[in-house]
């Protein structure tokens, strides 16, 4: 008798996990946030875009980080969502085509870039180091040039140790006041790296820009410098 | 014998359903009062609205300590609380406020207080009005923190129809519910009582200090509110025209000169011979206070007690085995300025690099405004008549520091093991220890038993008092282009503080309004609404990790890590610099990020489950 009760409630549990469980979301849905093909570099985590499902009766967005490299990725159901890009996140203006909503059917994995219009890019970036000093170079092109344009609140050096580098992980940061950049095609900044426990060959360093009355900053693509 | 009871439990079970009792189902419950019931007394009305009045919304108060180490002011000294200096963003929903329970209670005692007819007429129109009061107060709360908020101003009723459209409304503008308010406060103020013996109820005094807070926050919001245009919505649920700005500030001075001529308030000055101990007594000293408007009040042996004191008492002398959580920052000490009108950082070290030598570690702090050591406790003085024992170690001639990691820990100097650290510390990364050299004075209160779990306080919490309506005043003639007015209002408070050279009305800047501000009003929980409305919230924490500033007289100087100054004491045998003292400034080894408000902040996110529930109601703007 009592047996029989424990093989029944062993059934039981067995079955209802087989009932109660869905599949994990299996399609994935990548790319960057891109101008003209051109990786967006942002901060980690800062920037992100919604994606909403109707039908559903109450309605939340996912949240989708953008990582800094410009790139994201989710894991999702399939079905047709709506890709919003809300205004005021990131350092970039929304194309007028899809300025509010893009449908976004998937079905399966989905590569997608989303095209953006920022206000400037970080080109050309080098790095070099003597001793501690790193010294960075590199040319700060304005994208926007119309009457939407913004002038550069500062331009930033920054110096982490791992590969996440931006205003919130850094451990040596030089910055350059907008108003003082004489050639935006020629901008030099220098820091020293404080020494690092334990010790490392090598630190990461991108370049920031702030745009006035923008908060997330454009980033240079990330570089590894030896020391 | 089975049978037997089974048949007499059932003729039990049918006589008791038989039993001829007809108001079996009408008996007056008798856990709960009916409206019929509490409608006619008094008393139960009172104890009604004594309810509401609980349940007035504050941000920072003395009963949540760790709030007021958010932003610049102080370091969270306890372990718990370090994170507040580890976290860099706030989150869009900090700070958010949507309490519509309260805002239908206020209502319903509204409504059923308009019909009730068996209350005396000047009783039920108190009560109506300190409703009203209360409701105003909401949506001033509400304002604040979300921007323009659904105006609901009667009990609204489902109808079980499956359509709750009638009862979804959208957002009002920023701009109209301060209009209410200033509105309701205009019509309470004719019926309550001008009393300033009263500080526990809404009064007279009190809606008018209200309405010029909140006039106040609306001229600054339109004022300021254009220099960043992204804040504001097409709609107007956020943002206010600048083009009001005016109208704001003229409605606010009128107000603040309203209570100011009627006279029945005064600056506290019990004790003009030292200004410090009065500044601290203002908060503390209950009895015939006539600086103070409004309060949320507490009492001991009753229940509603206060652990400010306990929570915040300095180590050394505390009366349970904790205490001094809060330390205020260097950042806001440096901002007291000197007895003549000027700002200097603390000079700790002279233009060769040496340290500059101390008799007294007091001595630094010597010939500052008297509300820096009201406000904060400072190494070398005193609470409850006692010492506080905050020094950081001995520094030896070499230059290398002695001290120890316990309270009051000993070490061996000159061969001798005594004392190398004070009995509060500082102590980095060690909980209650004054780890930015202070510990925080406002509120506490001196009178023993205080700081036990037994006892605790019944020190009030001040939310409005007279020194901020001078304020009000000095700051919305400054902006009407009133600078001699200005002066005048500024003045009279300073003078209290000892500042008595007068500003003049060329002294008057848009930085002297700002600082007077946080000085006078520190730990009473207004920075952060004023930072918002000043939009300098997003330039002072901007998230970069810059050192403290060298100009504390500037409103936009930024502030994103708390600093401290630790007192050392020099050990230099047969040397004329030997136990004098001299300071450090230091980062404290658990502030590790900038705080960073961004533009999203300056009103909190609305939640998903509001907005899905009401989808009139329209996101905040750049969340």
């Amino acid at each position: 008798m009592k047996n029989s009760l424990f093989l029944v409630i062993a059934l039981l549990l067995a079955a209802s996990c087989k009932k109660d469980n869905y599949a994990a979301p299996g399609s994935s849905f990548k790319g960057r946030i891109v101008y003209q093909g051109e990786a967006v570099n942002v901060s980690q985590g800062e920037v992100v875009f919604e994606l909403w499902e109707s039908g559903w009766g109450k309605r939340t967005p996912i949240n989708v980080a953008v990582a800094q490299d410009g790139s994201f990725s989710a894991l999702l159901f399939d079905g047709n969502y709506q890709l919003v890009l809300p205004k005021g996140q990131g350092p970039y203006l929304t194309p007028p085509d899809h300025a509010d909503t893009t449908q976004l059917p998937l079905k399966g994995d989905r590569n997608m870039d989303i095209e953006v219009l920022p206000y400037y890019l970080v080109r050309n970036a080098k790095v070099s180091a003597s001793g501690r000093q790193v010294t960075a170079t590199c040319k700060l092109d304005k994208i926007i040039t119309d009457t939407r344009a913004r002038n550069v609140e500062r331009i930033t050096l920054y110096v982490n140790r791992t590969q996440f580098v931006d205003g919130i992980n850094n451990i040596a940061a030089q910055t350059l006041n907008g108003a003082d950049i004489q050639d935006p095609a020629n901008i030099t900044l220098q820091v020293n790296v404080p020494v690092i426990n334990p010790v490392q060959a090598s630190v990461f360093i991108r370049i920031g820009v702030k745009v006035e009355g923008v908060e997330d900053m454009v980033f240079s693509p990330l570089i590894e410098q030896k020391l | 014998m089975k049978t037997y009871c089974l048949y007499l439990l059932l003729m039990l079970t049918l006589f008791g359903c038989v039993k001829s009792n007809d108001d079996f189902l009408n008996r007056p419950p008798s856990n709960i009062l009916l409206d019929e019931q509490v409608w006619k007394d008094e008393v139960l009305v009172l104890s009604v609205i004594a309810n509401l009045y609980d349940r007035y919304p504050d941000y920072q108060t003395i009963e949540n300590w760790s709030e007021f180490a958010a932003f610049d002011e102080a370091f969270a000294s306890e372990s718990g609380q370090y994170g507040r200096h580890k976290n860099q963003q706030y989150g869009y929903g900090t700070w958010s406020y949507w309490n519509y329970g309260y805002i239908r209670e206020l209502n319903l005692f509204i409504d059923k207080c308009g019909k009730a007819n068996l209350l005396k007429q000047e009783v039920r129109d108190r009560f109506l009005a300190e409703a009203r009061f209360l409701r105003a107060n909401v949506y001033f709360e509400l304002v604040k923190r979300m921007g323009g908020v659904p105006l609901i101003l009667e009990p609204l009723t489902y109808d079980y129809k499956g359509d709750p459209g009638a009862l979804q409304r959208p957002r009002e503008k920023e701009s109209g519910i301060y209009d209410f308010v200033l509105k309701e406060m205009d019509a309470v103020m004719q019926v309550l009582p001008d009393d300033a013996g009263i500080k526990s109820r809404a009064t007279k005094g009190l809606a008018l200090a209200l309405k010029a807070r909140a006039a106040l926050y609306a001229a600054s919001i339109a004022k300021y509110g254009a220099t960043t245009p992204q804040v504001s919505l097409p709609g107007g649920e956020v943002g206010i025209p600048a083009a009001m700005a005016d109208g704001y500030y003229t409605t606010a001075l009128q107000a603040a000169q309203q209570i100011i001529s009627s006279g029945k308030y005064a600056l506290y000055n019990k004790k003009p011979d030292n200004l410090s101990e009065n500044f601290a007594a203002l908060f503390y000293d209950k009895g015939g206070n006539s600086e103070v408007i409004f309060v949320k009040d507490f009492k001991l042996q009753s229940g509603k007690v206060q652990e400010w004191t306990l929570a915040n008492q300095p180590r050394s002398l505390a009366e349970e085995q904790q205490g001094g959580r809060l330390n205020p920052s260097l950042n806001l000490v440096q901002c007291f300025e000197k007895l003549d009108n000027t700002f200097a950082p603390y000079m700790t070290n002279a233009a060769n690099g040496d340290y500059i030598y101390y008799d007294k570690p007091g001595d630094i702090f010597a010939g500052r405004d008297a509300r820096l050591a009201g406000t904060v406790i400072l190494p070398g003085t005193e609470f409850k008549s006692k010492k506080v024992d905050i020094w950081a170690g001995y520094i030896l001639k070499d230059g290398s520091i002695v001290t120890a990691n316990n309270f009051g820990g000993q070490a061996s100097l000159g061969g001798n093991l005594v004392q190398v650290v004070g009995f509060d510390g500082p102590i980095d990364n060690l909980e209650f220890s004054a780890q930015t050299g202070f510990y925080v004075r406002k509120y506490q209160d001196p009178a023993v038993g205080s700081g036990r779990i037994g006892t605790k306080s019944e020190v009030w919490w001040v939310r409005y008092r007279y020194a901020e309506v001078l304020l009000n005043a000095a700051e919305a003639a400054f902006e009407l282009g009133d600078k001699a007015t200005a002066a005048g209002y500024l003045n009279q408070v300073r003078a209290r503080a000892g500042l008595i050279v007068p500003l003049t009305a060329a002294d008057i800047t848009f930085d002297r309004i700002v600082h007077e501000r946080k000085v006078e009003l520190a730990f009473e929980g207004h920075q952060l609404w004023d930072m918002k409305r000043w939009r300098l919230a997003h330039v002072v924490w901007d998230g970069l990790s810059a050192d403290l500033t060298k100009h504390p007289e500037s409103a936009k100087s930024a502030s994103t890590r708390v600093f401290g100054l630790l007192p050392y004491r020099i050990y230099n045998p047969g040397t004329p610099q030997d136990g004098k003292w001299v300071f450090k400034k230091v980062l404290p080894s658990n502030v590790t990020s900038a705080h960073q408000f961004r533009l999203g902040n300056y009103y909190s996110f609305i939640g998903d489950d509001i907005r899905n529930n009401n989808p009139l109601v329209v996101k905040n703007p750049n969340q």
